[in-house]
């Protein structure tokens, strides 16, 4: 699948910015945070920021932009349109939670229910994200149980970190959050492996002979129905040759993984603000090693439909 | 609205017989000269004339070798929507622009509500829809939704454009949910199959597979040539047969 | 109720709903919109099918195309690019003006002219010629349908050089077919679809037939008849073949030759049909030296003789209650002669001719060979049919029923397109006959007019070309022996392409291809004018393009062009446009008039003869005209006799008046139909100055349907040969005989041994015995037999996409979308064996240059055999593309790499590349090599040309195309 960078960004941030504000949303009522406004403004701002800077992405995918409203309509049967509706949803919820804590400098009462409630929306919209994906059964790398585990636990991850790196801005910092980020980023890691190991094994029911209806045999391409690159090949014919896409994988863990893990160690052992500095760039990090990653993850998908075209 | 209709009665599609066509490509442009003006109008052709030329087409022909123990056959193979009985396509669509018609089972879009997201082309594992950059929606076959029923046309050209053009008699066109109709005999005679049946879209189009691999497949029991048992041989048979 | 189902595509599962009312769905589509405001009904032009065609008019553009249901030829269906007829029409590459040449030659550079300057720069210039020298005006046409006009324009002109695009296209196959059986395939026959169990298609990638050959495809499939193909190329037609025989190019007669050869052997022969239809019984003399050696035993009336076997003497051999003997020597005034059938079997049954002596050089197994042979006599002899249909035959002998032998052949470029092509399509129609199966039930069918003699009538004029006269009958014809030949008392040609001369004696279409050489070299002579109308000589349908351009560009010591003027007619900015000196621009097919006569290339078929009319279904919305039109103001302007009147006056209005006014012969004109003053005399009769308006009102074209016992044995069925009479197809109600033994060709012979009073030049004799043969033999094609095949290890094809062919597509926006890269199919294990991968880029290397392309792997293909699609190589600046066209930078040009001459024989003489006895261009006799290129070369197509300039005016082509938007605009709007 061509990985198309407005979608790229779409999933990452929105990945990331959902864990964030999942976490600001249940962490602050329970205490864990102090109703500190410039806390709250950044922790928001950011969970906030990065939400509605991936939807705003997101559009840049779109022909019509300009009719995105109708998206809402099909919550029924579609999963897009339930994440549009969920991801909307959730900024009633966040919002009051954001003007409860940034101005009203509490995180109790109504307060407390809005932001648990934004938990919700939050786990909620990333669900739907990763249906987006796995529901798709022509792209076996999607159609699989690791894609809805997988958009959760790196929303998780990214939002911790995330969350991890505003404290420590702050001086906040506790251990548990970053043992618990260590935690996820293993998580992530182990996941994304187990992924990858899943799709390069996978034996897809789907081929040449059940596409053509040819049974028995070989069925190889002769002639494609056109010569120049068309709409089905520029948006399902991307293909990455394997020695790039190995290199890209350990790219993606090492920013994604293997370096915030190191970043978060080093930040255990060293003062503020030296903790602060590296528990950001571990943020940065992963969120670029996340970007790769994402890449990865539709660069790697095949498509059904290639196999009409020997691909 | 997205969500399927309950299984009607009626499902229109296509049948098209892989053992007779040619690849011609008479259905392809057929469809492109009269889709470009009809319900979806028009199909684009972006860069028509120079080295990155990419139009919207509603049909399009393959070839494949199909290499198997009893040998090598090439097969030509049109691809178009097959108007599933559970199109994903529909299913996943946020705005309700792709839908089933209950009616007769095609597939159309609703240009006016389509966002051009894409979704329901990664959705469609037969590759059926087409997106226009220049209007920022996705197209897709119609089955001639505005031939079939066209009062301003000749009964007999009520047929899908593909059908009425293909030189080989290759397509054939009906509804494929009444098993008495002659395409579903059709299919029934010819062991038509699904495409990746195993996706579960129930395709309603059939393909008609090439008999050189059914049981359909010529053969002439002839037996071997014996030399002619005549004196003089084939001349002197030639006598003989003339003096008969 | 539906009226009964029209067209091709009528089986129940093809036709509409059994209730066709929208249902009610309420998703707001207009389910009957409203698609034209008026339906055209004409004849395609797209190739040279000739389909009928409607043409759908919305708001002054053309809506759509589709096939016209009631027409003859495509009973409804329509082809890829009759669809694709809208953007041939709103083409970029269109011409808008006549243009004079103000840069160099080749150059692309012109101003704009009026016709009026057009017309009288050419007047002035063809008038001296007339005056002068008439034979120095060459006029060439290409895929041109209106022959008898061109072809009588150059006759009334004076000049004998004249032809159209058949010597590198056909001629093989209607000379082949025209000399033995009287009739041809190509597009003058058909198999007889409907009855036919067993259909054999010789070297056909596609064909004129285009559309009949694909629904008759479709019935065959249906009916479950067997179709084999022999084609070295497993594509298209041959794709669905139940058997298909991947053949070494070139070796197809010896295939054929082993399969008579077992048929022979197994006493397999129609014996009863040979001594009633060909010349298997006559008496062929056997007298070495004598001056009628190898001729026919003639009475004193000149009737050949046949030996009656019961009467024990010499008898007419056309004496229908003779009983001749179809074996044997015998003496007749004390000559020794022999029958033709002897002669056949003794040279068949020969074992250089079994299956195991023919299997390795035609890369066919000796058990495939035989099992089609089986297959063939069992179903000619054992599965025959009979029609329940009685007729007589030419002697008045009443037959009960129609019987009939169902195999059925088809052949054409693979076999046509090689130097030995001429014998190889006797070869396929000496076992046709040998089978009965020739115009019978199941068997080849004969389309009107033919049937005709073979050959048949008129001879080739042009002996006595003087100034201001014009030729005594038309330039092209058929010659009986070396008197007809045009060529001097040295033996010299009088033809500027050698045409009828001993280098090509059965040229019947002429020799398109050699003419631009010839008249550079200024040999037989130099000519002052060449005029094309609509063939790419500078590009794809010329062989060695390179050179080609080189000729039509190169000066003589004075620095004047040796071929010092081109006069050019084309609708499109071809690569040919920019080497003329003035460019007549044509119109499109749909906004002109046409003929497509039975005086020409007819749309008839098995069931009875037809034709049809183009007329303007659009006006020009730029100033040029109809070349026809044209033409005909020009001969009127040169006061040709037959363009003018008595006083001197335009004799004909335009092409449309022409159509319907001109009589070849008293009553016989180009149109059949709706002749005479009350408008219903077919074939002959009085002029109709409504006859043009019948045409349009009947779908824009005739037709007469035979009745049932016309329809077969027309060679020999006296209720047809007196309708082929009645119409003009022939003079006289005679039997046609198939002549199995040329009698033509062995008159050469004799003229090589020195007999008769036109003689080869001493050079030409060995030649000229050699491929005279009087029956078909098998000969190695001349370029296979020239080059070092361990260097030139491969046989190198094209074939036209079945979506171009015969089309000038790759203008078509929606055409080139299919294909506008070709490459080079080799097979998997050519390429293993050569190091070669899947899209890697190759030289491709002939003794005659080399080329470079990208390769695709395939299956199935002859092993020892390259192919790709012809003419998708486009030279940069033409044809209204782009620079960055795929077709100028990846695609590629065989046809640069084809010799255009053969190599030197052993007095240095080069002969056209070309078949010895028709002048058939063999394109496909080219050797190649391939080799992988050098990494920094991959990407791109070598050789190319420099960039052609663009013609005033002309705009560049549009980076986007909508055509369709503005009628569903319209149709929102009205609602």
């Amino acid at each position: 699948m061509h990985p198309a960078f407005s979608v790229v960004f779409f999933t990452t941030a929105t990945g990331a910015g959902y864990g964030l504000l999942a976490l600001l949303g249940v962490l602050g009522p329970l205490g864990f945070i102090a109703p500190d406004f410039w806390t709250g403004f950044v922790g928001m701002g950011l969970a906030l920021g990065l939400i509605a800077a991936g939807l705003l992405s997101s559009t840049g995918h779109l022909g019509r932009p300009e009719r995105a409203w109708r998206a809402f309509s099909q919550w029924r049967s579609s999963w897009l349109s339930r994440e549009g509706v969920a991801s909307v949803a959730t900024f009633i919820p966040s919002g009051l939670f954001g003007v409860g804590w940034i101005f009203l400098g509490r995180l109790d009462g109504w307060v407390a229910a809005a932001g648990v409630l934004a938990n919700f929306g939050a786990i909620a919209t990333v669900c739907m994200t990763g249906m987006i994906y796995a529901s798709l059964k022509p792209i076996a790398q999607w159609h699989s149980p690791y894609t809805l585990p997988g958009y959760l636990i790196f929303s998780a991850m990214s939002g911790c970190v995330l969350l991890n790196a505003v404290l420590q801005g702050f001086a906040l910092g506790s251990e548990i959050l970053p043992a618990f980020s260590v935690l996820l980023t293993l998580l992530g890691w182990g996941w994304k492996l187990a992924t990858w190991r899943h799709n390069d094994q996978l034996e897809i029911q789907t081929n040449a002979n059940t596409a053509t209806g040819l049974s028995g045999g070989t069925v190889r391409s002769l002639e494609w129905p056109h010569t120049e690159e068309n709409y089905l090949l520029k948006e399902m014919g991307f293909r990455i040759a394997r020695k790039h896409a190995s290199k890209l994988r350990r790219i993606a863990q090492a920013l994604a993984f293997g370096l915030p893990i190191l970043l978060l160690l080093a930040a255990f052992a060293l003062p503020w603000p030296f903790a602060a500095a590296l528990s950001v760039l571990a943020a940065i990090a992963q969120f670029g090693g996340m970007l790769v990653e994402r890449w990865l993850f539709f660069a790697e998908a095949k498509h059904t439909v290639m196999l009409y075209y020997g691909r | 609205m997205t969500c399927l209709p309950s299984p009607g009665g009626k499902k229109l599609g296509l049948v098209i017989d892989l053992d007779t066509c040619v690849g011609c490509q008479a259905c392809v442009t057929a469809c492109k000269e009269w889709n470009t003006g009809g319900h979806m109008a028009p199909l684009t052709d972006i860069d028509p004339y120079g080295g990155h030329v990419d139009g919207v087409w509603f049909n399009r022909v393959h070839s494949y070798e199909h290499i198997t123990e009893m040998g090598g056959r090439t097969v030509n193979f049109p691809r178009s929507c097959l108007h599933c009985e559970t199109p994903a396509c529909v299913t996943v669509c946020p705005t309700g622009a792709s839908y089933k018609r209950a009616s007769d089972g095609i597939v159309l879009i609703d240009e006016d509500k389509c966002i051009g997201c894409k979704l329901c082309s990664w959705a469609c594992p037969y590759g059926a829809r087409e997106f226009d950059t220049d209007v920022g929606v996705m197209k897709k076959c119609t089955l001639c939704v505005d031939r079939i029923y066209n009062d301003n046309l000749a009964e007999g050209d009520r047929v899908p454009a593909c059908v009425a053009a293909c030189p080989t008699s290759a397509r054939h066109f009906g509804d494929l949910g009444d098993p008495q109709s002659p395409v579903s005999q059709l299919v029934a005679e010819r062991g038509g199959v699904d495409l990746m049946p195993e996706l579960g879209y129930h395709p309603t189009n059939k393909y008609l597979p090439p008999r050189a691999h059914t049981q359909r497949a010529a053969s002439v029991a002839a037996p071997a040539l014996e030399p002619v048992r005549a004196e003089g041989g084939f001349l002197g048979w030639v006598d003989r047969m003339l003096s008969n | 109720m539906q009226g009964p189902p029209r067209g091709a595509n009528s089986a129940p599962s093809q036709r509409q709903l059994a209730d066709t009312r929208a249902p009610d769905e309420g998703d707001g589509v207009d389910t009957s919109p409203n698609v034209s405001d008026s339906i055209a009904k004409t004849t395609c032009y797209m190739c040279a099918c000739r389909c009928g065609i409607d043409v759908h008019i919305k708001d002054g553009k053309i809506r759509y195309i589709n096939g016209n249901k009631d027409h003859p030829v495509n009973r409804g269906v329509i082809c890829g690019k009759g669809s694709s007829g809208i953007m041939q029409h709103y083409s970029p590459a269109r011409l808008k003006k006549p243009l004079l040449r103000t840069g160099p030659r080749g150059s692309g550079e012109f101003r704009e002219i009026e016709w009026e300057e057009a017309f009288s720069i050419a007047t002035e210039r063809l008038s001296t010629i007339r005056r002068t020298d008439p034979k120095k005006l060459a006029f060439f046409t290409g895929r041109d349908q209106s022959q008898s006009l061109t072809g009588w324009w150059a006759s009334q002109f004076g000049t004998p050089n004249f032809a159209a695009h058949g010597g590198f296209c056909s001629v093989n196959m209607a000379a082949g077919g025209l000399y033995t059986i009287g009739g041809s395939f190509w597009e003058f026959g058909e198999p007889d679809w409907d009855n036919t169990k067993y259909f054999m298609l010789f070297g056909v990638a596609e064909d004129h037939d285009s559309n009949p050959i694909k629904i008759g495809l479709g019935k065959l499939k249906a009916r479950g008849a067997k179709v084999v193909s022999i084609n070295p190329c497993r594509t298209g037609y041959n794709a669905i073949a139940d058997d298909w025989i991947g053949i070494r190019p070139g070796t197809d007669g010896l295939f054929v030759f082993a399969l008579i050869h077992e048929l022979l052997k197994a006493g397999r022969a129609d014996l009863d049909y040979l001594l009633r239809y060909t010349n298997a019984h006559v008496l062929v003399i056997q007298e070495p030296g004598a001056a009628d050696d190898g001729l026919f035993v003639r009475d004193n009336d000149g009737n050949p003789l046949a030996w009656d076997r019961v009467a024990k003497r010499p008898v007419s051999a056309t004496d229908a209650d003779a009983r001749p003997a179809l074996t044997g020597s015998y003496d007749v005034d004390g000559r020794r002669c022999v029958t033709v059938f002897q002669l056949i079997a003794d040279r068949y049954l020969d074992e250089s001719y079994a299956p195991d002596a023919v299997a390795e050089r035609c890369g066919i197994s000796a058990g495939t060979i035989r099992r089609i042979a089986a297959e063939l006599a069992h179903v000619a002899f054992e599965q025959a049919i009979e029609l329940p249909v009685a007729w007589t035959d030419w002697a008045g002998r009443r037959h009960e029923t129609i019987k009939g032998r169902p195999v059925s052949m088809h052949a054409m470029r693979g076999i046509s397109a090689h130097s030995n092509g001429f014998h190889t399509c006797r070869a396929i129609h000496l076992l046709q006959v040998l089978l009965g199966t020739v115009d019978v039930p199941g068997g080849f069918r004969f389309k009107p007019p033919y049937p005709r003699s073979a050959p048949p009538g008129p001879k080739p004029c042009g002996k006595d070309v003087r100034p201001m006269t014009p030729l005594g009958g038309m330039p092209l014809g058929f010659v009986c022996g070396p008197d007809d030949l045009l060529v001097d008392e040295a033996g010299t040609p009088l033809r500027i392409d050698k045409a009828y001369s001993w280098d090509s004696p059965l040229a019947a279409h002429g020799l398109m291809h050699t003419v631009i050489r010839n008249a550079w070299a200024g040999d037989p002579y130099p000519i002052d004018t060449l005029m094309m109308y609509m063939s790419n000589m500078a590009w794809n349908s010329s062989m060695n393009t390179v050179e080609t351009m080189a000729m039509l560009t190169d000066h003589d010591e004075a620095g004047n062009y040796r071929i010092p003027f081109i006069i050019y007619s084309d609708a499109y900015y071809s690569e040919t446009v920019p080497f003329a000196d003035l460019v007549l621009p044509d119109t499109t097919y749909l906004e002109r008039h046409d003929c497509i006569s039975l005086l020409d290339r007819p749309i008839s078929h098995g069931d009875g003869p037809g034709d049809a009319i183009r007329h303007p279904v659009v006006e020009p919305d730029r100033d040029v005209r109809p070349f026809q039109s044209v033409l005909i103001e020009l001969g009127a302007r040169l006061g040709l006799p037959g363009f003018v009147e008595e006083d001197g006056s335009a004799k004909y209005r335009d092409y449309a008046d022409y159509i319907v006014n001109h009589e070849r012969t008293p009553g016989i004109g180009p149109l059949a139909g709706w002749r005479g003053k009350d408008e219903t005399s077919i074939g002959k009769g009085e002029v109709n100055p409504n006859q043009l308006q019948r045409y349009i009102d009947n779908g824009g074209f005739w037709h007469h349907d035979f009745t049932d016992d016309q329809r077969y044995y027309k060679m020999a069925n006296r209720s047809y040969l007196d309708f082929a009479v009645q119409l003009g197809f022939i003079p006289k109600a005679e039997p046609i005989v198939f002549q199995l033994y040329s009698e033509t060709m062995q008159r050469f012979r004799l003229a090589a041994r020195g007999h008769g009073r036109v003689v080869p030049p001493q050079s030409e004799r060995e030649r000229v015995e050699t491929y005279m043969d009087p029956l078909p033999f098998w000969y190695m094609p001349f370029e296979e037999a020239a080059v070092d095949l361990e260097k030139y290890p491969l046989h190198a094809l094209t074939q036209r996409p079945m979506h171009m062919y015969h089309s000038w597509g790759s203008q078509n926006a929606w055409l080139r979308q299919i294909t506008s890269q070709n490459r080079l199919f080799v097979h998997h294990r050519t390429a293993a064996g050569l190091g070669l991968a899947d899209d890697d880029w190759v030289w491709i290397e002939s003794i005659n240059g080399k080329v470079k392309g990208q390769i695709k792997l395939v299956d199935g293909v002859n092993e020892s055999t390259v192919w790709t699609w012809n003419a998708i190589g486009k030279r940069r600046g033409s044809w209204g593309l782009k620079d960055d066209a795929a077709e100028s930078n990846r695609g590629f040009l065989l046809n640069h790499i084809i010799g255009d001459q053969t190599s030197a024989d052993a007095q240095g003489k080069r002969y056209s590349n070309s078949d010895p006895v028709t002048g058939q261009a063999a394109w496909f006799d080219l050797r190649v090599r391939i080799v992988k290129c050098a990494a920094e070369e991959a990407g791109f197509t070598e050789p190319r040309f420099e960039r052609f300039h663009q013609p005033p005016h002309f705009e560049p082509p549009p980076d986007m195309l909508t055509f369709g938007a503005g009628f569903r605009q319209a149709r929102k709007a009205a609602q």
